[in-house]
C-alpha cells in the first residue's frame, strides 16, 4: 500500500538530493574536520560549505551559525545562554503554546527561582500585543516566542514582537523549527538574537539542527568540550547530518515558492473539501496567518486516535491534537490554550503537507475520511443536540 | 504508535455489537465528552437473569472501542451474577493485553457493566459509588481508586493514572492519590475512612453483592499470598457459609483465619451482624 504522508510537521522524508549528498560521507569521506591531514581537511571543507548554505538560506553570516544535534538542543542552548550571561535578570517571557523544548526549560528555571510570564492566546491562536508589551520588566532576561506553531500552524507576529523587545533592549529567541522552509525568513530584516531550526523538518535526516546566534549576542556553550564550532559547541561534528542539512536548506529556498502556492492550494482544497463533506467540523486557529502546509481540523463527538488508526488502514499518515495517553489525557496544551471546546478538542486532526505532497494524496483523504467520521459517529453515544449531556456527570470546566 | 495486539485491532476495526437496543432492560453509562471517553452499554436480560444481548456505543480511542466490543462478546450468554464478576483485568486479558497507559479503557468497560447491573436490579436510587472526588479533572473518587489499586495490585501513582485516569490532568491530586495507595497497601483503609457502602439496613441482594465483592477483592487475594483460597457456599440471613481451600485446608490456624480475618473483614465492610462458618 502506498503511503499518503501528511504528517510533515512531525518529520519529513529525506529528500533524494540530500541522501545523495550524504552518501560520500558514509563512505570514503570519513575524516574528522579537526585533523591535520587531507582527509580531515576535506571534511572541514564540507563543514564550511554547509555552514554557508544555512547562512545563505537565512540571510545571515556563516559565523553566526552553530550546528547542533536537534531543535531541542538549540532551544536549550539559546535559553541557557541568555540566562547564564545575565545572572542579575530573573524574568523570562514565553508563551503557553511553545514546544516542550522551551516550555520545560522555562519550568526548570521557574523551579530554580526565576519568574516566568506565559503569554496566552485567543481562540484564533493570536497573542495580545498589549499584554506582551506590559509583561516586559527591567529584569526580563529573555523573550522566547515560537515563529509558527506546530499544531495550529498559526504564525506569530515575530517582527512586531522583536521590535518591541529591542525597544526595551531584551534578548529575543525564536523557535523557528516549523517556520523554516515553509515561509520566507530573512534575518537581515529581523533583529532576533537566537533562532533555532531542525534538520528533519526540512527533509534532512534526524539528529542534526542549527542555531543562529546574532553577532555580539551573549553566548554560553551548553555542551562543554573541544574547540568545535569555535568553542561554542563541543563534540565532533555530525558531518553527514550537517552536509545533509546544508543541501536541505538549499532545497528549502528553492521550494519556498512552491510551498506558498501549490502546497497552499492543496491544503486549502483539503480544508474546503472536508468542511463541506463533514458537518460539525471546525478549523483550529486563524486561517489567514497560518503556515501554508498545515491544517488543524476538529470533528465533534469522536476521538482523534480512533480516526488516526482508521486512516492508517488506508495508508494515510496524520496526527491528532490530543494524546490519549493517561499521562496527558487532556487535549494538547496548544488546543487548550486556544480554548478549543472539549467537544471538539478530543476530535482534532492535523494534516501537514510538504512539497512532495500530491493532488492524489488530497483526493485519497477526501475520499476516505468522511466515511470514517460517519462510522465513528455512528458508534459514539453523543449526537448533535447532546451538548446538555445530562446522562453523565459532565465535569467540563 | 501504540502497540496494540491483533485482538485489539480486530475489535476496533470490526467491532462486534456496536449499536443500541431499543427495549434494553438496563443501560449502563460511564464517562463524558470532556473526559475523552464515554461508554453506553445496553443489556437485554431474560426472565431467568440471562444476558441475551449486549450492545454498546463508545466515544473514545481504539482501545476504548475494542474493550467495549470484547466486553459485549464476553457477557452475552452469562447470567447477571456471572457478568458482575467480570473484572477489568479479564477484559484486558481477553484482548491479549492493553498498553499500560490504556488500562483505564478496560476499567471503563467494567464500570459501565456494573452500572447496568445496578440499574437492572433497581438500585438506581443509590447508584454511582459515592465517596470523595479525588481527581477533579476526570471526576474520579477515592472508592474508584481504592478498587483499582486492590483489583490490580497497583503500587504507583503512574499506575493509578493508567487505570483510572485520576491524576492525568492538572496533577493537583497527586498527593492525595499517593496517600490512598499507601492506605490501601498498608490495609489502613478500613480503619481510617468510613465505608460509604455500608448502609444501615441491607437488602439480601445488596448483602450478597457486598459479601461477594469483599471475598473476591480482598479476602481471596490476601489468602492467596499464603497459598490459600476460599469459596463462598451460601448466605443464610446474616450467616455466611464458606469453604476453605488450598493451603488453608488442614492448616492449624485456619479457624483463626476464619474468625479473626474473614469474619472481621466482612463485619467491617458488610454489616456488624455477619457471622462466618465453614460448610
Amino acid at each position: 500500500m502506498s503511503s499518503v504522508y501528511l504528517d510533515n510537521n512531525a518529520t519529513t522524508m529525506v529528500a533524494p538530493e540530500v541522501r545523495e549528498a550524504i552518501m560520500p560521507l558514509l563512505g570514503e569521506e570519513y575524516g574528522n574536520p579537526s585533523s591535520m591531514h587531507r582527509l580531515g581537511g576535506k571534511s572541514g571543507l564540507f563543514l564550511s560549505q554547509a555552514r554557508e548554505k544555512i547562512a545563505a538560506g537565512l540571510g545571515c553570516d556563516s559565523d553566526e551559525i552553530i550546528f547542533t544535534s536537534c531543535g531541542t538542543e538549540g532551544d536549550n542552548t539559546a535559553i541557557f545562554s541568555a540566562l547564564e550571561s545575565q545572572p542579575e535578570k530573573k524574568h523570562i517571557i514565553t508563551t503557553r503554546i511553545e514546544h516542550p523544548a522551551v516550555l520545560n526549560v522555562a519550568k526548570h528555571y521557574e523551579r530554580k527561582g526565576y519568574s516566568v510570564t506565559y503569554l496566552g492566546v485567543d481562540s484564533k491562536g493570536h497573542f495580545n500585543i498589549d499584554e506582551y508589551r506590559a509583561a516586559i520588566r527591567p529584569d526580563t532576561a529573555l523573550i522566547s516566542v515560537m515563529y509558527a506553531n506546530n499544531e495550529s500552524g498559526v504564525i506569530s507576529p515575530i517582527e512586531e514582537m522583536v521590535d518591541i523587545a529591542k525597544e526595551h533592549d531584551v534578548l529575543f529567541h525564536t523557535d523557528a523549527v516549523q517556520a523554516v522552509g515553509k515561509i520566507p525568513i530573512d534575518l537581515k530584516k529581523l533583529p532576533v538574537d537566537y533562532l533555532v531550526l531542525s534538520g528533519h523538518k526540512i527533509h534532512a535526516p534526524k539528529g542534526v539542527g542549527a542555531m543562529y546566534l546574532r553577532r555580539n549576542t551573549p553566548f554560553r556553550p551548553f555542551m562543554l568540550g573541544g574547540h568545535q564550532e569555535h568553542g561554542r559547541r563541543g563534540g565532533t561534528e555530525n558531518i553527514p547530518g550537517i552536509v545533509g542539512l546544508g543541501t536541505a536548506m538549499e532545497l528549502a529556498v528553492k521550494h519556498i515558492d512552491d510551498e506558498n502556492t501549490r502546497v497552499r492550494a492543496m491544503r486549502d482544497r483539503l480544508e474546503k473539501g472536508l468542511m463541506a463533506a463533514i458537518p460539525d467540523s471546525i478549523i483550529n486557529g486563524d486561517t489567514a496567518m497560518r503556515l501554508p502546509n498545515t491544517l488543524s481540523i476538529a470533528f465533534k463527538y469522536i476521538e482523534g486516535e480512533a480516526m488516526l488508526l482508521m486512516l492508517d488502514q488506508f495508508g494515510i499518515c496524520a496526527s491528532s491534537g490530543s494524546a490519549c495517553t493517561s499521562g496527558s489525557l487532556e487535549p494538547s496544551h496548544v488546543l487548550r490554550a486556544m480554548g478549543v471546546p472539549f467537544t471538539y478538542a478530543h476530535g482534532s486532526l492535523r494534516f501537514s503537507l510538504s512539497t512532495y505532497s500530491t493532488d492524489e494524496d488530497i483526493d485519497i483523504v477526501l475520499k476516505e475520511l468522511p466515511p470514517i467520521i460517519s462510522r465513528l459517529r455512528q458508534m459514539s453515544p453523543f449526537r448533535r443536540g447532546d451538548e446538555g449531556l445530562d446522562w453523565v456527570d459532565d465535569h467540563d470546566h | 504508535m501504540w502497540e496494540y495486539t491483533d485482538k485489539v485491532r480486530e475489535h476496533f476495526l470490526d467491532p462486534k455489537n456496536a449499536g443500541t437496543i431499543d427495549d434494553a432492560d438496563a443501560i449502563g453509562e460511564v464517562g463524558s465528552l470532556s473526559c475523552g471517553d464515554a461508554l453506553r452499554l445496553f443489556l437485554k436480560i431474560d426472565e431467568d437473569g440471562l444476558i441475551e444481548d449486549a450492545k454498546f456505543q463508545t466515544f473514545g480511542c481504539a482501545s476504548a472501542i475494542a474493550s467495549s466490543s470484547i466486553l459485549t462478546e464476553m457477557i452475552k450468554g452469562m447470567t447477571v451474577e456471572e457478568a458482575e464478576k467480570v473484572s477489568n483485568k479479564e477484559i484486558a486479558e481477553a484482548l491479549g493485553g492493553l498498553p499500560k497507559e490504556k488500562m483505564h479503557c478496560s476499567v471503563m468497560g467494567q464500570e459501565a457493566l456494573e452500572d447496568a447491573i445496578r440499574k437492572y436490579r433497581g438500585l438506581e436510587a443509590a447508584p454511582a459509588p459515592e465517596g470523595e472526588i479525588v481527581c477533579k479533572c476526570f471526576g474520579v473518587t477515592d472508592l474508584q481508586i481504592k478498587r483499582a489499586v486492590l483489583d490490580n495490585g497497583l503500587t504507583t501513582l503512574e499506575e493509578v493514572t493508567n487505570f483510572t485516569k485520576a491524576g492525568g490532568g492538572c496533577e493537583d491530586c497527586h498527593g492525595r492519590i499517593q496517600e490512598i495507595i499507601t492506605e490501601v497497601r498498608t490495609g489502613k483503609a478500613a480503619e481510617t475512612s468510613p465505608q460509604p457502602e455500608k448502609p444501615v439496613k441491607l437488602t439480601n441482594i445488596k448483602r450478597f453483592q457486598l459479601v461477594t465483592k469483599t471475598i473476591e477483592e480482598e479476602i481471596r487475594p490476601a489468602l492467596a499470598k499464603d497459598g490459600g483460597d476460599i469459596e463462598l457456599i451460601d448466605i443464610d440471613g446474616s450467616e455466611v457459609i464458606v469453604s476453605l481451600r488450598g493451603a488453608c485446608v488442614g492448616c492449624p490456624s485456619s479457624g483463626h483465619t476464619l474468625k479473626d480475618f474473614v469474619e472481621r473483614r466482612l463485619k467491617e465492610t458488610v454489616e456488624e451482624a455477619i457471622t462466618v462458618r465453614e460448610a
